[in-house]
């Protein structure tokens, strides 16, 4: 009962957060240099002053700037996210033709990171004095200090080009017609790359956490307790550390949602990735501002689901917020 | 006593522990040897630094890290625990020796339920099944007296209260009915009356299973409560030894003497009234709600913090406020100096009406009254130095900086830090701030001023010294005082009359002698009984 | 122990301030090792490292001078980071101050809006931005800006939360102080080390920003950057991968020596409060 009642809220609440981008979206093209018509035709048909007007006609463009909000709000409230001139399709359709790509990068790449850089850490924070718990820490300053999308660029040429072991680009082998368990292994395999790279960065943050997480919650009171039972010191670490120190890792795992998604514009673009990522890219390149506003709202929109998701984990975890006190 | 006086079940020999490179001294204990037998209390009592725990900790093998033993040893049953590999003293702890600590709010993992973390004994020493843990540790928790064990056993550690935590500390400890129990303060974070419950549950388990107690404090009122012998140290030095009573009456020498008589509740209140009749505070009918904010999840609450509070302090009075934890005692004083704005009633400061004041005009008035703060640490600013912390209040009120400057030296000397205006707080010791924190109060020149447990996290020697400046400066400049804390002996000490609060209502009020020496209240008969060690020294004076 | 003693404890730290020196001397002569522009053709194309002197670094897909790049790209990233770092410190310390000090319905307005812009994922929002407001330095810094001070205004309010019933700020309000003095000069000299800690740092993640954007082509056209060399190459990277290479090292040099730095000024700025209080 309290989860629906806690999902309903934060539902509404992303609702209210939606609507905010929807607002920002609006103002962004009203602030934008030059003719707002031109700039939802995406700069293509800029020189053909019919098609301008009639833009402006179908947009309201020449109305009130209220109605023109009030348009574009309902607009989008009924899915409607306008027209991508450039490439001839509604917005909407576009980005969740490319939806699921993204999800599964960044899905992966999120329990990959999270899982690595846990493991990771509580191993640096049990070795906190020796060399390997140093040796953790400086690779994970070290690729939290890397270009994300300089690490995809030399993967690319160490892996595909040197080592010619992993797929370059790409979803799927293109051409190679594969179904079922062979279609998936395809995917597995030029997923391999997009994901670990991306989720490079991610770990190195996650396992910093981990290991200052631990060595805090290693100082506690309880774990003298623990201690003065005789517990063995395996099992303290496991349930009486960890257990502690995961608190404000799933919290910061919340927080990082943004910037996963964030950073799978630049992994799918190195990748050729066909996710919204990789769309935004092309929307970039030709000025397709239409779509860039509507692939931004979506990755808003993912990324309040990735906190959702966080905020009911942490309430599972933590039992004096479960039982409210 | 016990009959096995011959062989020691702990016996502490010429033990030294070091403590690490950089710290203001080299050796934390030195030298140090003891006996605790099987049947008995041994109560180890010093000031903070005093080195006291670090001796159980080295027999627990808890020392913190960079701490060792670096002499002498440590035999339990015969055996020297100093030689103990991690994995030979991991097996000896919990089985046959058991502790408990001082901090009941943070000692249990928040996120395990309480039968787990009891069952978890039994499984670190490879005992009993599943379920065969959970009844035993149902059967403990009935046995250390938590109302409703049933419910208790699956509960999480912030459902409960302090005393009930310390008392799932103890279940903890016992469980394998272990033969040395180490108690490291156990009672200084809980209430007056939850202190006297706890100690009861202690001495009472230790006659039942005839275990060796090893119990070390601060407060020679625990001493005369439950010890049989009492070691007393200093600079981590044995200063005392002997058996409790001897030592109680009979203390050879003088860091115990002056311990001992550093006890406020040897004081028994002079009769002594106001001078003047001019009523400075007046409170009437004051009520202060706290709500939490409620959300769609969570219902609002509301403590009823102040609930229709009337006194008066007259002119040059010192007035206690007693309570324990939770009575709104120092909601009353943060109200009475505005920090808090209270809900209804009336406060008024020599006729002006001081509780609807707001703002800027609340501003002007505010010199009238102030505070000296309890944690002599948070009360400075790090940053600024003692002659300016104090001559901020005057220039903020519109006196020259040099004025200002030259008020701060005077005062400071005045509380006897003379010539040290130019140091940071770093630079002194808890009972020197509170001195600074004094020098500031009396800066902006307040007809009242509030002292919100002033002494409580001061060592006793310390108290003593604090307490005796606020009475010399009572004298020379006449202030009207309201004294807050949860120590009646303190308040016995110092004021002219005592209000005895409990969940935001007065219970009794009178002149500090009536209270004390015939309380006419249930609740404040409970609280004077519960002061440790009180029949004994009533008996001595 | 002087701060600069305690600063050079820590051996990464040393390590990462000469790091981070030789890339502001880097900065600082690149006109006068490179007086010509580095956008300028001077070889042939696709010259590989070490072939040609003057070309320590090659050239690439338009003949232009790599080493010239690198050094000239040291400046705008740098310039761009500290900036940037600079406007976010100029939002997010007030709005933080304020929602702290004062609490209740303001903390509340100020915290949601942070909250909006932290849900926003921020390197999309900056993509937005700077292609809405047409590329340039200025957009540039103000886009990173307006997606990088919800840390900074979340961490002076939660110091100030803190800070602001310490008896210490207590007895200032008691002896009549205003709240603008309080914030000032009780508070806020209080929050400086974690600002300054958390503002290195910063700089780093702007820098790192500033070359996702360059790479994505969204970088200033009239100025070299690390990032706009990546991205160029990045399509030769098959024939030349050193195009990519340097610059993404000289990237990465850069962020860590800042890290490095920002450790080092963390271990100096906070001894353990266990030393203050012995």
């Amino acid at each position: 009962m309290l989860y629906v009642r806690l999902i309903l809220m934060r539902l509404l609440k992303a609702v209210v957060v939606l609507f905010m981008i929807i607002i920002f979206n609006f103002f962004l093209i009203q602030m934008a240099p030059g003719d707002p018509a031109a700039i939802l035709a995406g700069e293509a048909g800029a020189t053909d002053e019919a098609f301008l007007r009639q833009l402006r006609e179908r947009f309201g463009l020449d109305q009130p700037l209220y109605v023109q909000l009030w348009r574009y709000v309902s607009g989008i409230a009924m899915l409607d996210f306008g027209y991508s001139y450039r490439q001839g399709v509604p917005v909407f359709d576009l980005i969740m033709a490319r939806m699921p790509a993204t999800l599964l990068l960044t899905g992966t790449a999120f329990v990959l990171s999270l899982a690595m850089g846990i493991f990771a850490g509580s191993l640096a924070a049990a070795r906190a004095k020796k060399p390997s718990g140093s040796l953790i820490m400086a690779l994970a300053l070290l690729f939290y200090a890397t270009p994300l999308f300089w690490v995809a660029l030399m993967s690319v040429v160490l892996f595909s080009v040197y080592l010619d072991l992993l797929p370059a680009y790409g979803m799927y082998t293109v051409g190679a017609g594969h179904t079922g368990l062979a279609l998936v292994l395809d995917v597995a395999k030029h997923l391999i790359l997009p994901a670990t790279t991306l989720a490079l960065f991610f770990m190195a943050i996650y396992t910093r956490m981990t290991r200052a997480s631990m060595l805090e919650a290693s100082q506690q009171d309880y774990v003298k307790t623990a201690r003065a039972k005789g517990l063995k010191n395996s099992v303290i670490q496991r349930r009486h550390i960890l257990r502690n120190a995961l608190l404000p890792i799933i919290t910061l795992a919340g927080l990082q949602a943004g910037q996963m998604v964030g950073g799978a514009i630049l992994t799918e673009t190195v990748f050729a990735w066909p996710g919204i990522g990789r769309l935004m890219y092309e929307a970039l390149q030709q000025r397709d501002y239409n779509l860039l506003l509507g692939i931004f709202f979506f990755s808003a929109a993912l990324v309040i689901v990735f906190n959702i998701i966080t905020d009911l984990v942490y309430r599972l975890a933590d039992p004096r917020i479960k039982e409210g006190s | 006593m016990t009959d096995n006086h011959t062989t020691p079940l702990l016996s502490l020999r010429h033990l030294s522990i070091s403590l690490p490179k950089g710290a203001d001294r080299a050796l934390a204990v030195e030298d140090v040897s003891y006996d605790v037998y099987r049947g008995e209390i041994l109560c180890v009592v010093g000031e903070s630094g005093s080195g006291k725990s670090m001796a159980a900790n080295a027999v627990m093998g808890l020392l913190p890290k960079g701490v060792r033993a670096s002499g002498g040893e440590a035999l339990f049953d015969g055996q020297d625990l100093l030689k103990l590999s991690e994995k030979q003293h991991r097996t000896l702890r919990g089985l046959r020796i058991g502790m408990i600590f001082q901090e009941p709010m943070t000692a249990l993992n928040p996120l395990m339920r309480v039968g787990d973390q009891i069952a978890e004994v039994f499984e670190a020493h490879g005992r009993l099944n599943g379920r065969e843990r959970q009844k035993k540790a149902l059967a403990l928790l009935t046995e250390v007296g938590i109302p409703q064990p049933d419910k208790a056993i699956r509960a999480y550690p912030f459902q409960l209260s302090g005393g009930q935590r310390q008392r799932v500390m103890i279940a903890m400890a016992l469980a394998l009915e272990p033969e040395l129990l180490i108690a490291d303060e156990p009672t200084t974070a809980l209430d007056v009356t939850t202190q006297a419950q706890i100690l009861e549950l202690i001495r009472d388990l230790q006659r039942r299973r005839g275990m060796a107690v090893m119990f070390i404090t601060h407060d020679f009122g625990v001493v005369a409560e439950v010890a049989n012998r009492v070691c007393v140290m200093r600079h981590g030095q044995i200063v005392e030894l002997g058996k409790a009573q001897e030592v109680l009456k009979h203390p050879r020498h003088d860091y115990t003497r002056a311990l001992i008589e550093a006890i406020p509740s040897n004081v028994i209140p002079e009769a002594r009234g106001a001078e003047t009749d001019t009523a400075l505070l007046e409170v009437v009918g004051l009520n202060k709600v706290f709500r939490s904010k409620g959300g769609l999840f969570k219902a609002a609450r509301e403590v009823h913090a102040l609930q229709d509070v009337s006194f008066s302090l007259v002119k040059g009075e010192t007035i206690g406020i007693v309570g324990e934890s939770g009575s709104g005692k120092s909601t009353l004083g943060r109200c009475v100096v505005r920090l808090e704005r209270p809900d209804s009633g009336t406060l008024k400061l020599s006729g002006t009406d001081f509780m609807n004041l707001q703002g800027e005009a609340l501003r002007r008035e505010r010199h009238r009254v102030q505070m000296i703060f309890q944690d002599p640490y948070a009360s400075l600013n790090p940053r600024h130095r003692v002659g300016y912390a104090i001559a901020q209040g005057p220039m903020a009120s519109g006196i020259s900086k040099a004025q200002a400057f030259a008020k701060a030296k005077e005062l400071l000397a005045l509380v006897g830090l003379g010539g040290t205006d130019d140091r940071y707080p770093h630079e002194f010791s808890g009972g020197q701030r509170q001195r600074i924190g004094i020098a500031r109060a009396l800066a902006m020149e307040p007809e009242l001023i509030v002292a919100d447990e002033a002494v409580s996290a001061l060592d006793v020697s310390i108290q003593a010294q604090i307490l005796e400046l606020l009475e010399e400066l009572k004298q020379k400049l006449s202030l009207s005082l309201l004294f807050i804390t949860h120590d009646l002996r303190v308040a016995a000490q110092i004021c002219d009359r005592i209000i005895v609060m409990q969940h935001g209502r007065i219970v009794e009020q009178g002149s500090a002698r009536e209270v004390f020496l015939a309380p006419q209240e249930a609740y404040t008969r409970e609280l004077l009984d519960a002061i440790p060690g009180r029949d004994q020294e009533l008996a001595n004076a | 122990m002087s701060f600069f003693a305690r600063f050079a404890q820590n051996r990464g730290a040393l390590i990462g301030l000469i790091i981070l020196l030789a890339i502001i001397v880097m900065a600082i002569l690149a006109p006068l090792v490179f007086p010509e522009s580095p956008w300028r053709m001077v070889q042939r194309p696709f010259l590989p490292p070490m072939e040609v002197d003057g070309f320590p670094l090659g050239t690439d897909t338009m003949g232009r001078n790599v080493a010239a790049g690198l050094m000239h790209g040291a400046w705008v990233s740098l310039l761009i980071g500290l900036v940037s770092t600079l406007v976010a410190l100029l939002i997010g310390v007030p709005l933080g101050a304020v929602a702290g000090y004062y609490g209740g319905l303001i903390d509340d307005a100020l915290m949601r809006f942070t909250e909006f812009f932290q849900t926003i994922p921020n390197f999309a929002l900056a993509i937005v931005l700077v292609a809405i407001m047409q590329p340039s330095v200025t957009s540039i810094v103000l886009a990173i800006a307006l997606v990088s001070w919800p840390p900074v205004a979340r961490l002076v309010r939660a110091e100030f939360m803190s800070l602001r019933n310490r008896e210490y700020v207590e007895a200032a309000r008691l002896v009549g102080q205003t709240n603008r003095t309080i914030i000032i000069r009780q508070i806020l000299p209080n929050t400086l080390s974690p600002i300054i800690v958390l503002a290195s740092l910063m700089v780093a993640t702007a820098i790192l920003l500033e070359s996702a954007l360059s790479f994505l082509g969204l970088g200033d056209p009239n100025v070299m950057s690390w990032g706009y060399m990546i991205g160029a190459a990045r399509t030769v990277i098959r024939q030349a991968w050193w195009l990519s290479f340097f610059p993404g090292v000289a990237i990465l040099l850069t962020v860590l020596a800042l890290n490095l730095v920002g450790e080092g000024l963390d271990d100096a700025l906070n001894p353990k409060l266990a030393r203050e209080r012995s």
